[in-house]
């Protein structure tokens, strides 16, 4: 019996039959009123609108598509064919052709005819254009990919395995179109007019801006350029988050502080706040109607000023937000330093100061210059802080966003920001992968290293307390302003209590026996909730796959395909979603405005770390669990459903309960893709701040702070008490495998 | 009943490359069906390569590999008609052992119920009858490894691959297992390929041994073949200890041959060499030591070392320094002490390399 031909036969039938469906049964183009909603149904498949691609071919003249239905065929002649190098040969030909001809033509050929000049010059002039790519041309573009990796697998790719063929390349495919495509976008776009057509002159002019550029402030002019000024906060927030994330980590470990349990939940903090959050409070506090503000000036007589405007109230609001993230990857480092080193140092005459600063501090070293540069992508990308305290002092961020929604509406303006922003961010996210990589000396083996830290040397010990503690109290005082801020009538003016803005945000009533959310936040919590809940798993699953990928499977290119996925962690929020706006508004690919471009987004910009998670996970599984399924005759999708999936549970947990939070608490990307329909939390919270309705805007967030605890704290329970059983069970086994792993490096 | 069915494995010029690395140079080797064959040879000699591509978990970058008579080359693991124990076992850590034997059976499309009672019936085979509804952490480790041979048996397959299936036991089950997998193996009558870095343990478990050096096959032959008649040096000495000396081959008269160190004289077997300069492989406890002032082979003892059951002496000689295993532990010499260098018994052997 030859398991394996019936196998590879089956799986080519079920994606042939795939492709004939979509090329005989479903509206090729993109359907105007969505294609869930089946309104085309009526039409169906007379109209030009909604035909499927055959009828398109033979009725509308959209001849060319003849090309695409030629490769389907080439496979069904690949089905039949006996000798299994052509038929692998066959596969990957119609396979590749079909996928580049289908984008080629969806960029080519836009609604009135030949996008490109060059072409209707080659060509004749198309008496027809053609709409957006519909269900029936994505689900023909994806049956392409799919024969493309069966065609490689069968001809000895990645040791003949069709899911992991098919799995990378679906992947390539999907970072190709939502990551790279609009990034692409943009870039052209800096050299586009409105309409489209190429225009150098927006670029030169704004690419030679001194709003951007100047260096008044050195050369005793007034104000420097946006892209200096933001350059020199994300330096000055990267140098205070990693100064203070340094001393809340020294603090936790290496003294006997008595709040050490509250310093941790400060790593809870940045997960659940969105991100204007914090200039919210601090306009509270220090603004012009603000507590403090109006303490000093009955007190002292001091004129309330607008001092937090600006940026300085901008670094301290960033300081704030990421002081618990550089905690968060500084804590691993000074736990990871190994006490035997410090011990050593003891017993070769070194005193406590000398061992700190010879030893301990250059072991943290790396650790503490990819905190530096983490705080500075973060302050770079921020887009909330600044656009509550900005004022007219934006940065890059702010900029990008009045270029389009403002008065300016200037797409080239933009672009040519959000190119600006991304130089800087790529620049550290480089820096930060070969600059230290492979420098870690902060290493947890698993050797049992017995021996207890080194307290601090005094002075030190005093030191890190002095910034601790009042910054410890600073961020209770305003996370208590935040969630007292909801309760009081007109912060400044009316100090007094009121339920007022949680009932306009979130009443309900009984109407006719009917239950009817009648609060105005009713409606972007759902959607919120909604996409957060859609998106969360996709995001689970394609960073697990990827990061099974990569752990897993040795190929060619691999390292180049890591860095192209984690890449788009360094992508600002704000340049993404400009992107999507100029690559998603026209055809090929039409999507603004609907809930999938705000799905599409959440998934490929939390998919790094999901992917992180899951390389941690999956490094700790023995490699032997996959060979063992393998040899036992299990496919590579079995093995992964059977055997790594129920072992990676925590990780799944984790990543879902992450990319949930972060589809709620994101506003850089949302803001630009949002729309009446889809309306998101936080877009709509900034919203109320622009309508000065601090009240209610206050309230929402307090709410969605709680929301996203409660969800926390269940997740936490139920991975908490899975590890527990998991950890039992694997036990006798992670430990037997790991003389085995050194063993097969050394073979 | 589980009656795997005996295949025949053959490589033809196989050859393997990770980057630069050559880890398999121009492999040809055959497997007779129903042999127990192992692959000895130090860490990174291409032993664990070679079992991973006959597994399918590796494809040469050249060459052909054959089982039972066809060509597997580019079949992925999944669709080769082989199975194998994992020296880590890879007992999956979340199903019950019944669960992990049934695995294989489930995975090739058998029915649940049809798969647990062959899982069932393997387990039984390998003595743990009863125990299926344990999880591999509740087992003991050698218990663990039978639920990992079970599960690799019950697939029936052509050939059976152990890679180092004894290495995670503490020394005494360690004999007790082999034994148990030679007795199965001879009593089913499957074909298997073992690989191991423990001279011993290829000793007492094979028909045949294929010892491997630096990605190609140094000697293949029986146990008997190689401890007695080792190839060259590297052989000698792998197969147990050996002390490599020069010597001269005086004559040679068919089947043996004179040959001389210092003044000693002594009659080996001929194995085709020719009078001449030639290199002479000796078991530390092939060499006799007598007290003497002078000697036709003079030595002189550096270091002694009293063991229980024997002494182990280093001895400095004309022709360098030897290791000698002496059982007479009643007249231990003291270092310093000037002895006669003589030979006995059949562990010398003449050496090509």
């Amino acid at each position: 019996m030859d398991t394996g031909k019936d196998n590879r036969n089956r799986r080519l039938d079920i994606t042939l039959g795939l492709g004939i469906f979509a090329f005989l049964l479903i509206p090729w183009y993109r359907i105007e009123g969505g294609f869930l909603s089946f309104g085309w149904l009526p039409g169906f498949p007379g109209e030009a609108s909604v035909a499927p691609g055959l009828l398109q071919i033979l009725l509308h003249g959209r001849w060319w598509l003849v090309i695409a239905a030629l490769m389907l065929a080439v496979a069904g002649v690949a089905r039949i064919t006996k000798d299994p190098r052509r038929r692998g040969a066959l596969l990957v030909l119609s396979g590749a052709i079909g996928v580049l001809f289908l984008t080629l033509q969806g960029l080519a050929i836009g609604y009135s005819g030949w996008a490109w000049t060059i072409s209707d010059r080659l060509f004749a002039a198309l008496p027809d254009g053609q709409p957006s790519m519909g269900a029936g041309a994505m689900l023909s573009a994806l049956v392409f990919v799919l024969l493309f990796s069966f065609g490689l697998a069968e001809r000895g790719a990645m040791k003949g395995d069709a899911f992991v063929v098919a799995s990378i390349a679906l992947l390539i495919f999907l970072v190709a179109i939502f990551v790279f495509y609009p990034v692409g976008s943009m870039l052209i776009g800096a050299f586009q007019d409105f309409d489209g057509s190429l225009n150098p002159a927006g670029f030169t002019r704004n690419i030679q801006d001194p709003a951007i550029w100047s260096l008044g402030c050195v050369l005793g002019g007034d104000r420097c350029g946006v892209a200096w000024r933001t350059l020199w906060l994300a330096i000055m927030t990267a140098g205070g988050s990693t100064i203070m994330g340094l001393a809340f980590a020294l603090v936790a470990t290496r003294t006997r502080f008595p709040f050490k349990k509250g310093l941790r939940l400060l790593t809870v903090l940045p997960i659940i706040t969105p991100p204007f959050v914090i200039g919210l409070a601090l306009t509270l506090l220090f603004g012009r109607a603000g507590v403090v503000t109006e303490a000093l000036s009955s007190l002292f007589g001091i004129e309330p000023g607008r001092w937090l405007y600006g940026m300085t109230g901008i670094w301290i609001a960033q300081v704030l937000s990421f002081t618990p993230i550089s905690f968060l990857v500084l804590i691993g480092v000074v736990e990871g330093v190994s006490p035997s080193m410090e011990e050593a140092s003891q017993t070769l005459r070194a005193d406590r100061w000398r061992t700190f600063w010879r030893v301990s501090l250059p072991l943290m070293k790396p650790g503490i210059a990819n905190a530096f540069l983490i705080g500075f992508i973060e302050s770079m990308a921020d887009f909330g802080n600044p656009l509550v305290l900005g004022g007219s002092h934006g940065v890059l961020s702010t900029e990008i966003f009045f270029a389009v929604v403002g008065s300016q509406n200037d797409p080239s303006r933009a672009a040519v920001l959000a190119i600006i922003l991304l130089c800087f961010t790529l620049t550290a996210f480089l820096a930060q992968r070969y600059w230290l990589s492979g420098k870690n000396f902060a290493t947890v083996t698993g050797k049992g290293d017995s021996g207890a830290h080194i307290a601090l040397p005094r002075p030190l010990s005093i030191g890190v307390h002095v910034l601790v503690v009042p910054w410890m109290l600073f961020t209770v005082v305003i996370y208590g302003m935040i969630l007292f801020g909801g309760f009081v009538k007109t912060w400044g003016l009316d100090n007094s209590l009121t339920l007022d803005h949680y009932a306009r945000a979130f009443s309900v009533e009984m109407r006719d026996g009917v239950l009817s959310w009648t609060g105005v936040a009713w409606n972007s919590f759902w959607t919120t909730m909604e996409i957060a809940l859609i998106s969360a798993p996709l995001t689970a699953a394609v960073g697990l796959l990827t990061a099974y990928i990569i752990v897993r499977q040795k190929f060619v290119g691999r390292n180049v395909f890591e860095f192209a996925l984690m890449m788009s962690f360094a992508i600002p929020g704000t340049v993404i979603g400009i992107s999507y706006i100029m690559a998603f508004n026209l055809p090929p690919l039409e999507m603004t405005g609907t809930a999938l471009i705000l799905i599409a987004c959440f998934v490929f910009r939390n998919m790094p770390v999901g992917v992180r998670g899951g390389i941690a996970a999956m490094s700790q599984l023995d490699k032997s669990l996959d060979e063992a399924s393998l040899t036992l005759r299990a496919t590579s999708l079995r093995t992964v459903r059977k055997v790594i999936l129920p072992l990676l549970r925590p990780a799944i947990t984790a990543a879902l309960v992450y990319s949930f939070v972060r589809a709620i608490t994101s506003i850089s990307a949302v803001i630009f893709l949002v729309s009446a329909e889809y309306n998101m939390a936080t877009s709509y919270i900034v919203g109320l701040v622009e309508n000065g309705e601090y009240g209610v805007a206050i309230a929402y967030s307090s709410m969605l702070i709680v929301v996203m605890i409660v969800i926390i704290a269940s997740f936490q329970l139920l991975v908490g008490e899975r590890r527990l059983r998991r950890e039992n069970r694997v036990a006798g086994l992670t430990t037997a495998p790991s003389p085995l792993l050194a063993q097969e490096k050394a073979a | 009943m589980i009656t795997p069915r005996a295949g025949s494995v053959v490589f033809q010029h196989v050859r393997k490359q990770f980057g630069a690395f050559t880890a398999i140079h121009d492999l040809s080797l055959t497997i007779e069906p129903g042999q127990l064959v192992t692959l000895l040879g130090p860490s990174g000699c291409g032993k664990t390569t070679t079992l991973r591509m006959l597994a399918g978990l590796e494809h040469p970058t050249s060459g052909q590999i054959l089982i039972g008579g066809k060509d597997v080359t580019m079949l992925p693991a999944n669709e080769r008609d082989v199975s194998m124990v994992f020296q880590s076992y890879a007992l999956f850590p979340h199903m019950s052992s019944l669960d992990n034997v049934a695995y294989g059976l489930e995975s090739a499309g058998m029915k649940r119920k049809e798969a647990r009672e062959r899982a069932e019936e393997g387990l039984k085979l390998v003595g743990l009858a009863g125990m299926g509804a344990r999880l591999p952490a509740e087992l003991s480790g050698g218990q663990q490894q039978r639920v990992a041979v079970a599960r690799a048996l019950v697939l029936e397959p052509q050939v059976l691959l152990l890679d180092e299936p004894l290495s995670n036991l503490d020394a005494r089950l360690r004999r007790q297992v082999r034994t148990e997998i030679r007795e199965l193996q001879q009593r089913l009558g499957f074909t298997a390929v073992y690989v191991t870095h423990d001279q011993d343990e290829a000793l007492a478990v094979s028909d045949r041994i294929v010892i491997m050096k630096d990605g190609a096959i140094a000697q293949e032959g029986s146990p008997r073949d190689l401890y007695e008649a080792p190839a060259s040096a590297f052989i000698a000495d792998f197969m147990g200890e050996a002390n490599v000396v020069a010597c001269d081959v005086l004559s040679v008269d068919g089947a043996d041959a004179t040959i001389r160190v210092g003044a000693l004289e002594h009659r080996v077997p001929s194995r085709n060499a020719r009078p001449g300069p030639a290199k002479l492989a000796v078991r530390p406890n092939a060499i006799t030591l007598e007290p003497a002032s002078s000697a036709a082979f003079p030595g002189r003892i550096t270091h002694a070392a009293y063991l229980g059951d024997h002494v182990e002496y280093e001895v400095e000689t004309g022709t360098g320094r030897l290791f000698v295993v002496d059982p007479a532990v009643e007249r231990a010499l003291p270092p310093a002490t000037d002895v006669a260098v003589g030979f006995k018994g059949r562990g010398i052997a003449l050496i090509n390399g």
